[in-house]
Order: structure tokens, then C-alpha cells, then sequence
């Protein structure tokens, strides 16, 4: 009974705030490239459909279900001038706040927060995405790795924030 | 009463424009909602979204709230969602199984056939006050056509089967990727908003000739993915396959391609992964005992874009969605797309379904964010429609051979139909 304990002595909730609060960076100043270094070799990127929240993405309409791969083609594509969608590039400011741990397993650790995130562009109104988002980081040296990222926007439907076309 | 028209349709000098006003002007949207809305057939839902009794789901079509559901006989229905005491709506939940919805103004309380049946102290009604009168309203029409189920608010309209015209062999082409002919919206809608006319989803959904500069970093993509973007061979083609636009009557009208892109149902791409090789050829090898050569062929190797006048769109492309588009204003639309497949699919089949739905489609997908940055674009820069007036839509008018994907002699059989039903003079 003793190791859980041990093994939940190994994460704080401050080492997870820097984390996020990095990555959180990282995406707002498009540094994608780095942000990929955050990434595990079998990470995955969701964002359910806003009426399927706890479904799975085989079985499930999502707006993005991305492998690894997926991501690397993502970023690509976000990255290239003819990305119309964010060409110019929107701005983005998340303010991430109530993180949690959630559980540890061996080296993984399951972590909630909730996040505002606006988005800004030329001759747009703004939009603001609010939710939580969830993840499974593994242990890395004195850091983690992003397993897996699941973003659960709490609006009914997009609507007026339109498309996710950059990362959120 | 004639109006003036709204399109300019020269057959001699070959030149077809159109009057930007109808992108922009609260008159003609107002119009609209008469003339096409109050008059067409209009997608309501799928049948494989009320599994039995009782399921319903309540939403917008046409600007109505209504109420899609069964009743205890499993009939199907489409009830306005208003109370007819004073107005409110009656059904808040967006899905579920009910057998009565209950206003929670004062407790008027109807059954999931729409009949009242319960009005608290309706003692201190006359004796004139008729329950049975007080039902639900209900559009003047509600009909399907196998499994896809429209309303219509004119009683003289004729019946959806003949409306549907030679759409139906397109509806029926995406069926019969079922082996029991029997296809499912699955579960997870995406729902969001353009700022853009409406009709200008329409253009964008069978316009091909947009592929090459709207989506060069799909097509990169798709490439990236191992599948193979030839330049195109033929005079006039934009894309590595020949494409066709097809008229199929009451203002329809259809793509008809031939798939470079792969297909879910039964057409390999490196995108799907080798494990997934042996798998699409049972689904293949099924097509072809069950519809023969040419009709597997035509099943799993054409890819088509099907516009239902005025605002269903059926994509059997990258992957089938279902997807309808209402105006919220003369500049914004509603758009609501759902992914359709084959009821008897396997968990490996219909995962590949929804991972290639999402390689194009949708507000995260690798394409649909530019169609709307597009469509966006043209909204922005209509504001000069007074001095700048006319949208150029020639492409391929007056050609001899037939009309391909990316001409534009589909868009103007929208824009022709459209114009006659709002009553002008071509």
C-alpha cells in the first residue's frame, strides 16, 4: 500500500503548472516546432465533438483525433503560408488555471485544468474557447512528455468560434 | 408578379453573372425564406437517429424549431416544438426518449405523436375549447426517402420522391455501401458558423475548380501520406482524375469523379496502413458479389459531391457526411454536418471512416477551415457589391464536350433555379 503514495511523491502540482505554463507559451508564440519536443513518440491530440465529450474517437464524430503522425502533418500544414484558414496567423492567449492531478500510475500522470483561450484576427470578432483540458503525461528526467492531450471545449457547438484550426 | 432577374444568362455570348446583391441584400433573404424555404423540401434528419419508440431529437430546420422523433407506434414525426397555449417550446432536451413533452410554463403536456393530452384545470375552459384541436403543429409535409426524412411547409408541393428527381440514384450510390442497405449518422455532430451567405456553401461543396488553391496543403498532405498527386491530363481538368457535373433536375445536381483520393468503402490508400489492406478487400470483394463489377466500381471508385436543392449537402468523398446550412442573417450561416456510414461496419471499419472524415473535413479537418476562410473572404469583399456588381461564373458555359467537376455549369444550375423560384424573369 505503500507505493502509490511513494510514486504520487514523485509529481507536484507546481512542476505540472510550469509545464503547462510553458506549453501554454509555446503555442501562443507559434513555436510549434518546440512544442513537438513536448511531445511523446506515441502521442495524440483530441478535440470530441462538443456533444460527445466522454466517447471514443473510433466510434465517435470528433473535430480532431490526430496520432503522432497526424499532429506532424498538422503542424506542417499550419505552418505554410497557404494554410488560409491562419494565414495570417491567428493570436492566441490561454489562461490556464485549476490544474489538477488527477492519478499516477507507474510513470504516468493524469492531469485536468481548465483554460480560457481567445483568438484574434484581422477583421474578426473575437473568440473566446473555454474548457478543460485533460492530460496524460509521462515522467521525462526532471520533465514530462505529453502522452496524450484531450481538449473538451465547453460550448453546446462551435458556432461562432468557428473552425479549430490551429492548436488549442 | 415577374421581378427583374438576378442573374445575367447569355447563351449566345456564352457568359453567365450573377448579381452580387443576392449575397448581400435583407430583402431577398426575407424573400427567400418565402420562396425557397416556405416552398422546397427541407432535410429534416436520418431515421438511424430514432432508434424506436419514443427517441426524438429536437432542433432547428428552416429556421423552426422542431421536434424529430416516434411515437409509441414508432411512427415518425415532425412536430413544431412550440406550445400552442402560449408559445413556448415544450421539448429542451436535445435528444432522449420521451413519451410526452410537458410545457413548464403552465404543464401543458403533449405525447410524442404530438396529440395534447393534458391541460392542468381545464375545467375553466368552455365547452367550445377542443383538446383534440390543440395537438402540435406540424409542417404541411413530412416525407422520407429511404431513411432520409424532409419537411415542407407548402401543402401544393409535390411529393418528395418526385421533388428528389434524379437525386435519388445519387442518394441510392451511397447507400448501397451498406451491405443491407441500411446507413447511420454516427454519433457526433459538428456544429458551427460561417459568416458567409448561405448560398455560398452551396457554390463551395461541388465547386472543384477551387481544389488546387483553396487546398494546396490537403493535397501536400495527402501526398505526404504516400498517395500519388499526378498534374492533371486532360484539357481543362485541375485535378489528377477527370470529374463530371451532372444536373439531375429541381435544381440538384451532382459531381461524379473518379477517386484518387482513397475510399473508406473500397479503395486503399498508404494513409489507411497496411493492416488495413485486407479488410477493404473483403468490403470490395462483397460490393462485387452483392452489385456485380460496374456498380462496385461505381461505389467505391467515384467520388461525389450531391447538392439537394436548396441546402442538403451529401459528400461521399474522403468519407460520407451529411451536412445543411441555414442563414442566421444575410452574412452568416449555421452550418450542421454529421458523419453517415454502413450500419453492419466493423469497429476497424468504422474507425478508418471517422480518421478519414476528419484528413478533410470539418472545423478541425485539413480542408473545410480554408472553405470557410474562403467563403469568409468572398462575404468581406462583397461590401464594394454596389460599385464591384457582377460574380463571373462562365466557366465551361457553351462547351461542346461535357461539363467537368471544375467548370461551373453546376453552380449555375443552382443559381437558375434559385432565380426562377424567386420569381424572375430569366
Amino acid at each position: 500500500m505503500t507505493a502509490p503514495v511513494a510514486a504520487k511523491d514523485l509529481v507536484t502540482r507546481a512542476e505540472v503548472e510550469d509545464f503547462l505554463y510553458h506549453e501554454a507559451a509555446l503555442l501562443d508564440e507559434w513555436r510549434l516546432d518546440a512544442w513537438q519536443e513536448l511531445l511523446a513518440d506515441d502521442a495524440c491530440y483530441y478535440v470530441p465533438s462538443n456533444d460527445q465529450l466522454e466517447s471514443d474517437h473510433r466510434s465517435a464524430l470528433f473535430l480532431i483525433a490526430d496520432d503522432r503522425e497526424r499532429i506532424r502533418q498538422r503542424i506542417i500544414r499550419v505552418q505554410d503560408p497557404n494554410c488560409h484558414a491562419e494565414y495570417p496567423k491567428s493570436r492566441t492567449r490561454r489562461m490556464i488555471g485549476n490544474v489538477r492531478i488527477l492519478d499516477v500510475e507507474g510513470d504516468l500522470i493524469s492531469v485536468a485544468a481548465n483554460f480560457v483561450c481567445y483568438r484574434f484576427r484581422r477583421y474578426e470578432r473575437i473568440r473566446e474557447y473555454v474548457g478543460s483540458y485533460r492530460y496524460v503525461l509521462r515522467r521525462c528526467g526532471d520533465s514530462f512528455r505529453i502522452k496524450e492531450r484531450r481538449v473538451l471545449i465547453d460550448a453546446h457547438e462551435l458556432g461562432t468560434l468557428g473552425s479549430v484550426s490551429f492548436i488549442l | 408578379m415577374s421581378v427583374r432577374s438576378y442573374i445575367i444568362d447569355d447563351r449566345e455570348r456564352k457568359t453567365f453573372l450573377l448579381d452580387r446583391e443576392v449575397l448581400v441584400s435583407e430583402d431577398i433573404l426575407r424573400k427567400e425564406m418565402a420562396h425557397i424555404f416556405g416552398r422546397c423540401w427541407i432535410y429534416v434528419g436520418h431515421s438511424s437517429e430514432l432508434g424506436g419508440p419514443g427517441d426524438f431529437r429536437s432542433r432547428k430546420v428552416a429556421g423552426r424549431p422542431v421536434i424529430f422523433c416516434r411515437d409509441q407506434a414508432g411512427e415518425f414525426h415532425c412536430l413544431f416544438n412550440t406550445c400552442r397555449h402560449r408559445g413556448a417550446i415544450v421539448c429542451t432536451q436535445r435528444e432522449g426518449n420521451a413519451r410526452r413533452f410537458m410545457c413548464i410554463y403552465h404543464g401543458w403536456t403533449y405525447g410524442n405523436d404530438g396529440q395534447l393530452l393534458r391541460v392542468p384545470g381545464d375545467d375553466a375552459y368552455a365547452e367550445a375549447f377542443d383538446k383534440a384541436a390543440h395537438g402540435l403543429r406540424r409542417p404541411a409535409r413530412f416525407e422520407d426517402y429511404r431513411g432520409f426524412w424532409f419537411m415542407c411547409l407548402d401543402a401544393d408541393a409535390s411529393p418528395l420522391h418526385d421533388y428528389l428527381a434524379d437525386a435519388k440514384d445519387y442518394i441510392d450510390l451511397v447507400i448501397d455501401q451498406s451491405p443491407s442497405g441500411a446507413m447511420e449518422i454516427i454519433a457526433g455532430v459538428q456544429e458551427y458558423d460561417v459568416a458567409a451567405n448561405w448560398k455560398l456553401m452551396v457554390e463551395n461543396s461541388v465547386d472543384d475548380y477551387h481544389l488546387p488553391s483553396t487546398h494546396s496543403t490537403w493535397l501536400n498532405f495527402m501526398a505526404n501520406s504516400g498517395v500519388r498527386i499526378e498534374p492533371p491530363k486532360e484539357a481543362g481538368l485541375v485535378l489528377p482524375t477527370k470529374g463530371l457535373a451532372v444536373e439531375l433536375g429541381n435544381g440538384h445536381f451532382t459531381t461524379d469523379n473518379v477517386n484518387f483520393r482513397g475510399r473508406p468503402v473500397a479503395k486503399w490508400i498508404p494513409l489507411y496502413g497496411e493492416a488495413a489492406k485486407r479488410e477493404i478487400d473483403e468490403i470490395r470483394s462483397e460490393l462485387v458479389s452483392r452489385l456485380g463489377e460496374e456498380r462496385a466500381a461505381r461505389v467505391a471508385d467515384t467520388n461525389r459531391n450531391l447538392v439537394i436543392f436548396p441546402n442538403l449537402v451529401i459528400n461521399d468523398g474522403s468519407s460520407v457526411t451529411v451536412r445543411t446550412f441555414y442563414p442566421e442573417g444575410v452574412g452568416k450561416m449555421h452550418v450542421t454536418a454529421w458523419a453517415l456510414g454502413p450500419v453492419e461496419e466493423s469497429e476497424n471499419a468504422r474507425a478508418r471512416r471517422l480518421d478519414a472524415f476528419l484528413t478533410f473535413y470539418g472545423p478541425g479537418g485539413f480542408a473545410t477551415p480554408d472553405d470557410v476562410e474562403a467563403l469568409e473572404l468572398v462575404q468581406q469583399g462583397l461590401a464594394n457589391w454596389s460599385e464591384d456588381r457582377w460574380s463571373e461564373m462562365s466557366r465551361g458555359m457553351g462547351k461542346e464536350s461535357e461539363q467537368l467537376n471544375s467548370d461551373e455549369h453546376h453552380l449555375r444550375i443552382f443559381w437558375r433555379r434559385w432565380n426562377e423560384l424567386m420569381g424572375a424573369e430569366a
